[in-house]
C-alpha cells in the first residue's frame, strides 16, 4: 500500500498515469481520425465538450458525464445535419465547432457562482489530475479498447470501403455511431490532460507519426500509442525542469517526435 | 426455369423528384451475364446500389433469393494514403481463411501480390484484387461496376474473359455494368441499354440494329458495331447461338488490327 501511496500521492506521479492512460486510448482512436479524414470533427466535438461542462453544471450531473452527453448529442446532430446536405460539412462543422464553444463561454458568465479554471479547461490542467480523475481515465480506456477490439474488423472495412462493407453486411452507420461514443468518451476524459483547444492534436500528431513507420493498421496504431506515451512523458519532463504548461508541453513533445521521424524515417510503406 | 436470384419490379429511384431509374424490371438466373450499358447519367450505378441494397428505392421492389451472397466488386478502391494495408490483409478482411484468400487471388492472376501494399497496386492490379475479394465469398451473384476501368485493351478482353469463365465455375450470375461497348457485346449473354428506363434490351447481336439503341448512342457507335457484328455473326452461325470464347479471342484480333 505505501508504495501506491508513495506513487499516487505525488502529483507528478498522478499526472504522469493519467497522461499515459489517455494516450493509450488517444492512439487507436486517432488512427481512426487521420484514416477517415475527421480532423475537424474532432475538433467541433471537443468544442462542445466546454459546452457540456456549464450543462452539467446547470443540470448537476458530474462533469465527465455532462461532457459525454453533451459530444454525443452534438455528433448525432453533425450526422443527421450532413445527410441533408444543406451545407458542406467543413461548414457545418465549423458552424457547431465555434457556436458551441461561445455558447458554453456565454452561459458560463452567467453562473457567477460556479467558479471555474477557465485556462484548465481550454489548455488542460494536468498537474491537477485527482485519484477519482486517474479512475475515470483507466475506466474509460478499457471500456474504449474493448469496444475497439469487439468492431475491429467492421470498423477498419468500413473505413477502407464503405459500400463494400455494407454489401458485406457489415452494420456501417451502427459502428459509425459506435465510433462516435468513443470519441466523446476520449475526449471528455483527455479534456482534464490537454484541454478542449488541444485534443484534436493528441490524437492526429502520435497516430501521424506512426503512419511513416507502420506496414499494417495494427502496428500503426500500437506505434501510435508509443509515441503518445513518449509526448505525455517528455511533455511533463518538460514542464517539471522549465515550469512551463503541461497540456501545451506534451503537444510540442508530440509536434518535436514528429518532425524528427519525418525528417529521418524512411517511409515503411506508402 | 430457375428461379431468378434477383428480380427488379417496376424499380424506381428518385433524386429530387427526378426519376434517375425509372420502372426497370430485370430478373437475373445463375448462368446469367448482364451486362448494362446507357449514357452518362443514366442510372446505372444508382441500378446496381439498389440491387445492393446500398440504395432505397423510391417505389417498386427488389426481391433477392433466399440467404443470396453477394460478391461486389466496385468501380474504385480508393485507399486513404494514410491507411497501410497489405493485399494480404485486404483479403483476410473477408472474414474467409488464409487459403480460401489465397486460392481466390490464384484465380484472378494476383496471388504474387500477396504481400505488396494496396497502395502500390497498378489499376489492373486493383480490379483483380477486389474481383478475388468478391470471389473469396463464393457469391452467387457477382455485381461489378465497370470491372475494366483503368485496365489496358489487352487486359480488358483478358478480365472480361475471367469474369465468363468465373460464372461458369461458380454457376452464378453476373450483372455489370460497362462502357466498353465492343468488348461487351462479345462477352455478355444479355444487353440492356438503360436510359433512366430499360430503352432496349436483349442479345447483343439484335441490339445494335435496334431504333432505340441507335437513338441512344447515335449511328456512328451502331454502324461501327454492326459492321464488327456482321463479322462476329459467321462465327455466331458456325457455332450456334451461345457466344463461346474463341469469339472473345476473335474481337481481341479485331480490336488490334
Amino acid at each position: 500500500m505505501s508504495i501506491i501511496d508513495s506513487v499516487l500521492g505525488d502529483f507528478f506521479w498522478r499526472a504522469l498515469l493519467g497522461g499515459l492512460g489517455v494516450a493509450l486510448v488517444a492512439g487507436p482512436l486517432g488512427c481512426f481520425v487521420v484514416w477517415r479524414r475527421m480532423a475537424y470533427f474532432g475538433d467541433t466535438l471537443a468544442h462542445s465538450a466546454l459546452l457540456g461542462i456549464t450543462l452539467s453544471f446547470l443540470i448537476s450531473v458530474p462533469m465527465n458525464l455532462g461532457v459525454v452527453i453533451t459530444c454525443v448529442t452534438i455528433a448525432v446532430a453533425l450526422v443527421l445535419l450532413s445527410r441533408t446536405r444543406a451545407l458542406a460539412t467543413d461548414t457545418l462543422l465549423g458552424i457547431l465547432a465555434h457556436s458551441a464553444l461561445a455558447i458554453g463561454l456565454v452561459s458560463l458568465s452567467f453562473m457567477p457562482d460556479v467558479r471555474v479554471d477557465l485556462t484548465g479547461l481550454l489548455f488542460g490542467d494536468l498537474l491537477a489530475m485527482s485519484r477519482q480523475d486517474l479512475l475515470w481515465i483507466y475506466g474509460g480506456a478499457a471500456f474504449v479498447l474493448t469496444l475497439l477490439a469487439i468492431l475491429w474488423r467492421g470498423l477498419l472495412m468500413s473505413t477502407i470501403h464503405e459500400e463494400l462493407a455494407r454489401v458485406e453486411g457489415i452494420p456501417v452507420e451502427r459502428l459509425r455511431l459506435a465510433l462516435m461514443l468513443m470519441f466523446s468518451l476520449v475526449i471528455a476524459v483527455a479534456m482534464k490532460i490537454v484541454g478542449v483547444l488541444l485534443i484534436t492534436a493528441l490524437l492526429i500528431i502520435p497516430a501521424a507519426t506512426a503512419r511513416r513507420l507502420a506496414r499494417n493498421p495494427e502496428h500503426m496504431m500500437a506505434l501510435a500509442v508509443v509515441f503518445g506515451f513518449i509526448a505525455v512523458t517528455g511533455g511533463l519532463t518538460l514542464s517539471w525542469h522549465l515550469d512551463s504548461p503541461a497540456g501545451p508541453s506534451v503537444v510540442v513533445t508530440a509536434f518535436l517526435a514528429f518532425l524528427l521521424v519525418y525528417g529521418t524515417a524512411r517511409n515503411a510503406s506508402r | 426455369m430457375p428461379d431468378a436470384l434477383v428480380r427488379l419490379h417496376q424499380l424506381t429511384v428518385q433524386f429530387d423528384d427526378r426519376p434517375v431509374v425509372d420502372r426497370v424490371e430485370m430478373a437475373v438466373r445463375r448462368g446469367d451475364i448482364i451486362t448494362i450499358i446507357g449514357p452518362n447519367g443514366a442510372g446505372k450505378t444508382t441500378l446496381i446500389k439498389a440491387v445492393l441494397g446500398i440504395q432505397k428505392p423510391s417505389s417498386g421492389k427488389v426481391s433477392l433469393a433466399n440467404s443470396l451472397v453477394i460478391g461486389y466488386v466496385p468501380q474504385h478502391l480508393s485507399l486513404e494514403a494514410t491507411l497501410p494495408l497489405s493485399v494480404r490483409r485486404f483479403m483476410l478482411l473477408s472474414g474467409r481463411s488464409d487459403a480460401e484468400c489465397e486460392a481466390a487471388l490464384e484465380r484472378t492472376g494476383v496471388r504474387h501480390l500477396l504481400d505488396a501494399s494496396v497502395h502500390h497496386l497498378s489499376g489492373g492490379e486493383k480490379q483483380r484484387l477486389l474481383l478475388a475479394r468478391a470471389l473469396a465469398r463464393r457469391p452467387d451473384l457477382l455485381v461489378l461496376d465497370e470491372p475494366a476501368q483503368g485496365v489496358d485493351i489487352n487486359g480488358q478482353a483478358a478480365l472480361y474473359d475471367l469474369i465468363r469463365q468465373l460464372r461458369d465455375e461458380l454457376n452464378c450470375g453476373v450483372i455489370m455494368i460497362s462502357h466498353d461497348l465492343h468488348l461487351v457485346m462479345a462477352a455478355t449473354d444479355k444487353v440492356i441499354c438503360l436510359n433512366q428506363h430499360v430503352c432496349c434490351s436483349g442479345y447483343p447481336a439484335d441490339i445494335s440494329h435496334d431504333p432505340a439503341f441507335i437513338e441512344t448512342f447515335g449511328h456512328q457507335v451502331a454502324e461501327s458495331l454492326a459492321v464488327y457484328h456482321h463479322n462476329h455473326n459467321h462465327r455466331h452461325n458456325l457455332h450456334g447461338d451461345v457466344v463461346t470464347s474463341t469469339d472473345v479471342q476473335g474481337a481481341c484480333d479485331h480490336e488490334h488490327h
